[in-house]
Order: structure tokens, then C-alpha cells, then sequence
């Protein structure tokens, strides 16, 4: 792997102030990642009160724990991501285990291909959430508006080769959503739940 | 992520492809099964190629009605690829990709990779994040742990309110930063108002919040011009007409970094500044008391900016507009005595009451979300409100009550219940709606 940029300061910052016990850092973290988190949750949980869930437990978590986030291992921003969708997907196992033994229907090979399904899909919103923004308009306008590559290329003031890159890198980057069967996690404290 | 890296670098510079587009086929490609002429990947059809041709199946003939297939190079053919998955190519370029799968591993194994990276592509769903959320979460996480530093009570409110607003101005477009937006108060005698846009509100939220940054010793967002202008409406117009342009979205991160900063400050320096003075130019308020003030400014602003581009927006929580609701009952005997000197209040020389002394005095009831009841001392500011000299009463929901304080609702017309002395209704109304600014 490259050598990652040393991290930025806020996330230092916010790691300090955590650390310390500051009520208005939590708010601030919070006001940065809460809807990153809530999205996440409910991309893997489909369900709005287990996301509030979720939400709840990891900006808890982040705050009982602050030490758990390195900055050598990366932005902060992806430390989060990760922790929630390790949280919900370990919701959605126990809630799916439960409904498993509890109406006997279905098997446990559906309950883990339902279970990397959703993994799969919180790792590629993620993905698309945090990849560059020409990448992500590109793709808006192609996938959602239906516009080809020339009108894509033409919306964003851009040649048509830049138009036909960026929706190709785009789809690479989204495509390696598929590549890992959960976000690659902080090792992080397991115990949590 | 391994077959994507070399265009990951590339990233940013024009031509990709076309700079290294010697890249044999099949042949050195990262991630490339290994080649062969034996069987490609089956790669499913585009969409649109599918969902467009209103054609009868065609049968063994089809490739005649299918469109001839350009004569592309390996490289460009392999850069149509993000745009072929997408469907979002010509007919023809689709048809000549398609030809080139049949014959070229590595692009037919980059295409199944993209035609699946499409199928995880979802409409970001509208993030309506309950506003109650923020609060829940907060109080959950200290309650397990808490806060050495916590954000003081009288502060709360202000960083519940600035959070909500600021959960709005993510949501909404750059154009709907220049929606029109018709600020309203009652100036003392009659509804005024003046218009500017939803950055021309968040210019003014920076400024006035400015007054309790100023006064925290943080930095003055009206810089120079501060000696000059004191009071909200003067700093607000000296900011907008110091700045060439009207204001964009960019103004939303310098007033949310204000007012964060604000409440990292005020949670380190404590109870012990709650009494600062913040000054408001004609009149100073505790820092406490300017802190719930501009919790209620933030919320009524927030108001009028969501009517302005159609969002909904809730009243704050039944806590925190209890406190605004405090705050502006305990300012009242104030304004009712200054807008007595200036003869828009009846005389209340009749009734002089020696400071702590109990005077007549006017009910408050509010109902609902918020409420409790106040009493309302009519004749001094040094007077005690007291039951037994009570003379009225009126009754309202807290929010009307919070509209009525805003200036958002004529006096003559807040929908309030009223009992007893019909002229200390009235100027406790017009008291009211008198609080509001611009």
C-alpha cells in the first residue's frame, strides 16, 4: 500500500478532543457523519428505527472508546463507516438468526448471502458517497438521469473522452465494493455489542 | 482494487487511455483472467439495447438489423467501458463493444466487473435524520460516559438549533441559496419587514452571533467595520453591504464554524461567563440569556428559510423553547416599562410599586409543547409578579406565543385567550411582538 498523507488535522483534533471528554466535540462528530452513519445503517437494516439504532450505538461507541481510532490507519471519516457497517451488520445477523430459528423457514446459507448482500450494498454507497465528486456527478448524471456519455460530457463541460473516464473509474472504484465481504474495519473492539 | 490502479493515478490528467492505449489485448492488463480464445465471460446485455429496440425478437437474422459495428481500436473500446455498463453509449459503439467481449478476455472481465458495479447503484434516498436524533444520541452517549467538559445547560439550546438549521443547508441546492426570503418584526408600532435571499439570512446569523463571539474575545466576522456598527440591524447591513456580491452557499461554513467554536468556548470557560455581558448595542444581555436569544433567532431565521424553499421544519424541543419562552417572559416588564416612556403603553403611574415589592401583575399561560405559566410584572421591571394582584390572564399555544415574540404574527391578531384588565393584555401583546428585530 501507498503511503497514506499524514491525516488530516481535524480528525487528529477530533480524536483529542474526544479523548478529553469534550461534550461539543461528540455534537460536532455528530453533525459531520450522523447522516453518512443513519444511511449506512438503513441501507443495511432497511428499516428506520434500527438505523436511529445504530446511530445511536456508534457515535456512543466513538465516544466510550475514542482511543480505538488511530489516525495512522486513515481518515476518520472511513473509521466511522466502517464501524457502522460492522454494527448493523452484526444487527441484522441477530435480528435475521432470531427470525430464522423462530419461523424455521429459510436457511442459514440465505441468511448469509442476505447478510454479505447488505454488506456489499453499505460498502458501495460508501464508496460512492466518498469518491471524487467529478466521479459521482459523472455517474448521477449517466445512471439516475439517464443521459449518455455525450450529453454526461456536455452537462459537465467536459470532452467526451473526460466524460467516457470518469464514468469508467467511477464503476472500477464502485466495483470494488464486491471485493471484501465486510468494509476493511478497524480491528476494532469487538465486544462493543 | 487492483485492475483500477493505474487509472486511479491517472486520475485528474486528461486522455488516460489514449497516453498509454498500447496495451496489447488481453495482454498486461492488471486483473485479466488469463486470455485465451476459449470463452469469454458471458456479460449480460446493456439496458438500453434491451428496453429501446421496439423490434420483434429477432432471430437468426438479427445480426443484420443490428447496427454495423464501428472499426474501434482496443483502447478506446476499452474506455467505452464504464459508458457501455452505464448504457449510455451510441448504438453502434455498443454493438462494437460487444463484438470486442467476444474476442478480448480483459476487457470482457473489466466489463462483467462494471456491468455489477452498476446493480449496487442506488437513488440516495431523501435523509429526513429525525431532528430529535442529535439530542438522543448525545444524552445516551453521556449517560455512559460523561463528559468531563459538558456543553452548559443554558448552551444547549443554541447548539440544538444551529445543528438543525445546518441539517437543513446540507439538504438544499445551490440555487435555493438565492431563494428569496422576506425577513419580518414588528418595530415597535407596526410589522416591518426586508427582504434578501437564504444566504442573505445566514449572513445575518453570522453577524449577530458575531456579538457573542466578539464578546467570548473570538473573532469579530464583521472585522473593521464592527466599531461602527453595534447593533444587529446596523451590523447585518454594514456586512451585506460590504461584501461585492450577494452572498452564496459558501457563507453556511464560516457561520457553522462561529457558532461551533461558539460552544466549544463557552463549554470551557464554563458557568463562570454565564453572566458576561454581551453587548446588543442599545441594550446588553447576560451571556446566558444572549446565547437563548440567539437559539431563538437561529430557529425563527431557520423558519423563515424552509418556507422560503419548501421544507418542513418542527419547533424546537418542548426544553428548549420552555427556556426561550423564559427568556422572553422575563424580559418583558422591561420593554413595558421602556415602551411606557416613549407612550406606546398605558401610564402605569397610578400604579408605582417599590422595587421587590409585589405589583400588579398579568398571567401567562402557556399551552402545549413548552408551556407553563409565567407572571408578568406590569408596572416595573423591579416589581415582583404576584398572584394576588394579578388583574389578567391570557392563554396560548408556545408556539403562536414564539411567533408573536418573533414579530411573525400582528399582536391584534395572536390567537390568545384573554381574561381581566383589557389594556394590560394589550401592551403585554404589543410588548411581545415589540421583542422582535429584524
Amino acid at each position: 500500500m501507498a503511503t497514506k498523507d499524514a491525516p488530516p488535522r481535524w480528525d487528529r483534533k477530533m480524536q483529542q478532543r474526544l479523548a478529553r471528554g469534550e461534550a461539543a466535540a461528540l455534537g460536532e462528530l455528530y453533525d459531520r457523519f450522523a447522516s453518512l452513519v443513519h444511511a449506512l445503517a438503513h441501507r443495511v437494516l432497511g428499516d428506520e428505527r434500527a438505523a436511529d439504532g445504530i446511530t445511536r450505538e456508534v457515535f456512543a461507541h466513538v465516544w466510550e472508546h475514542p482511543d480505538a481510532y488511530d489516525p495512522k490507519q486513515g481518515p476518520l471519516r472511513s473509521w466511522v463507516a466502517a464501524l457502522t457497517a460492522r454494527l448493523a451488520v452484526q444487527r441484522l445477523r441477530a435480528t435475521e438468526t432470531v427470525a430464522l430459528a423462530h419461523s424455521g423457514e429459510g436457511s442459514t446459507e440465505e441468511l448469509e448471502r442476505k447478510v454479505r448482500r447488505a454488506s456489499v450494498a453499505a460498502r458501495a454507497d460508501y464508496i460512492v458517497t466518498s469518491m471524487p465528486a467529478p466521479l459521482r456527478a459523472a455517474l448521477e448524471l449517466a445512471y439516475f438521469q439517464r443521459r449518455d456519455y455525450r450529453q454526461t460530457a456536455v452537462d459537465l463541460g467536459v470532452t467526451e473522452d473526460e466524460a467516457r473516464r470518469r464514468l469508467r473509474l467511477g464503476l472500477q472504484l464502485l466495483s470494488t465494493a464486491h471485493d471484501a465481504g465486510a468494509p476493511p474495519g478497524p480491528a476494532g473492539p469487538g465486544g462493543a455489542v | 482494487m487492483t485492475d483500477a490502479n493505474d487509472d486511479h493515478e491517472a486520475y485528474g490528467e486528461e486522455h488516460s487511455d489514449e497516453g498509454g492505449g498500447s496495451v496489447p489485448p488481453g495482454g498486461s492488463v492488471p486483473g485479466s483472467s488469463p486470455s485465451g480464445g476459449g470463452e469469454p465471460p458471458r456479460i449480460p446485455m446493456p439496458r438500453a439495447s434491451v428496453e429501446d429496440s421496439g423490434r420483434p425478437l429477432p432471430e437468426l437474422d438479427a445480426s443484420e438489423s443490428r447496427p454495423v459495428p464501428l472499426v474501434l481500436e482496443h483502447p478506446v473500446l476499452k474506455a467505452l467501458l464504464g459508458a457501455w455498463a452505464l448504457a449510455a453509449c451510441s448504438a453502434a459503439e455498443t454493438a462494437a463493444v460487444e463484438e470486442h467481449l467476444g474476442e478480448c478476455g480483459a476487457c470482457a472481465d473489466e466489463a462483467l466487473r462494471l456491468r455489477g458495479a452498476v446493480g449496487l447503484l442506488h437513488p440516495v434516498e431523501p435523509l429526513d435524520l429525525d431532528p430529535g436524533l442529535r439530542t438522543r444520541v448525545l444524552t445516551g452517549s453521556f449517560d455512559r460516559r460523561p463528559p468531563r467538559i459538558p456543553v452548559p445547560e443554558w448552551a444547549t439550546p443554541y447548539d440544538a438549533e444551529t445543528a438543525r438549521l445546518d441539517a437543513l443547508l446540507q439538504d438544499i441546492g445551490d440555487a435555493e441559496w438565492h431563494a428569496p426570503v422576506r425577513l419580518r418584526w414588528f418595530d415597535g408600532q407596526a410589522p416591518t419587514s426586508r427582504r434578501t435571499t437564504v444566504a442573505g439570512v445566514i449572513a445575518h446569523l453570522l453577524t449577530v452571533d458575531g456579538l457573542v463571539a466578539k464578546a467570548l474575545g473570538l473573532d469579530d466576522p464583521l472585522g473593521g467595520e464592527a466599531d461602527k456598527a453595534t447593533t444587529p440591524t446596523a451590523r447585518t447591513e454594514a456586512y451585506w453591504r460590504a461584501s461585492h456580491f450577494p452572498p452564496t452557499h459558501s457563507i453556511r461554513t464560516p457561520w457553522r464554524e462561529q457558532s461551533h467554536t461558539i460552544v466549544r468556548t463557552v463549554s470551557f470557560t464554563g458557568g463562570s461567563t454565564g453572566r458576561l455581558a454581551v453587548s446588543y448595542g442599545d441594550f446588553e444581555l447576560p451571556l446566558h440569556d444572549a446565547m437563548l436569544d440567539r437559539a431563538f433567532e437561529c430557529w425563527v431565521h431557520a423558519e423563515d428559510i424552509a418556507d422560503a424553499v419548501d421544507y418542513p421544519y418542527q419547533p424546537p424541543s418542548g426544553r428548549c423553547l420552555n427556556r426561550m419562552i423564559d427568556l422572553a417572559a422575563r424580559m418583558l416588564p422591561a420593554v413595558l416599562a421602556e415602551r411606557r416612556r416613549h407612550g406606546l403603553a398605558s401610564p402605569g403611574g397610578r400604579h408605582l410599586v417599590a422595587a421587590g415589592a409585589p405589583g400588579r401583575s398579568l398571567r401567562l399561560e402557556i399551552e402545549g409543547h413548552g408551556g407553563g405559566e409565567w407572571l408578568i410584572s406590569l408596572d416595573s421591571p423591579g416589581a415582583v409578579g404576584s398572584t394576588e394582584r394579578e388583574v389578567a390572564h391570557i392563554a396560548l399555544d408556545g408556539v403562536e406565543f414564539c411567533h408573536l415574540a418573533a414579530g411573525h404574527v400582528p399582536p391584534e391578531e395572536a390567537a390568545a385567550g384573554q381574561l381581566g384588565d383589557r389594556e394590560a393584555i394589550r401592551d403585554v401583546l404589543f410588548a411581545t411582538a415589540s421583542l422582535s428585530r429584524m
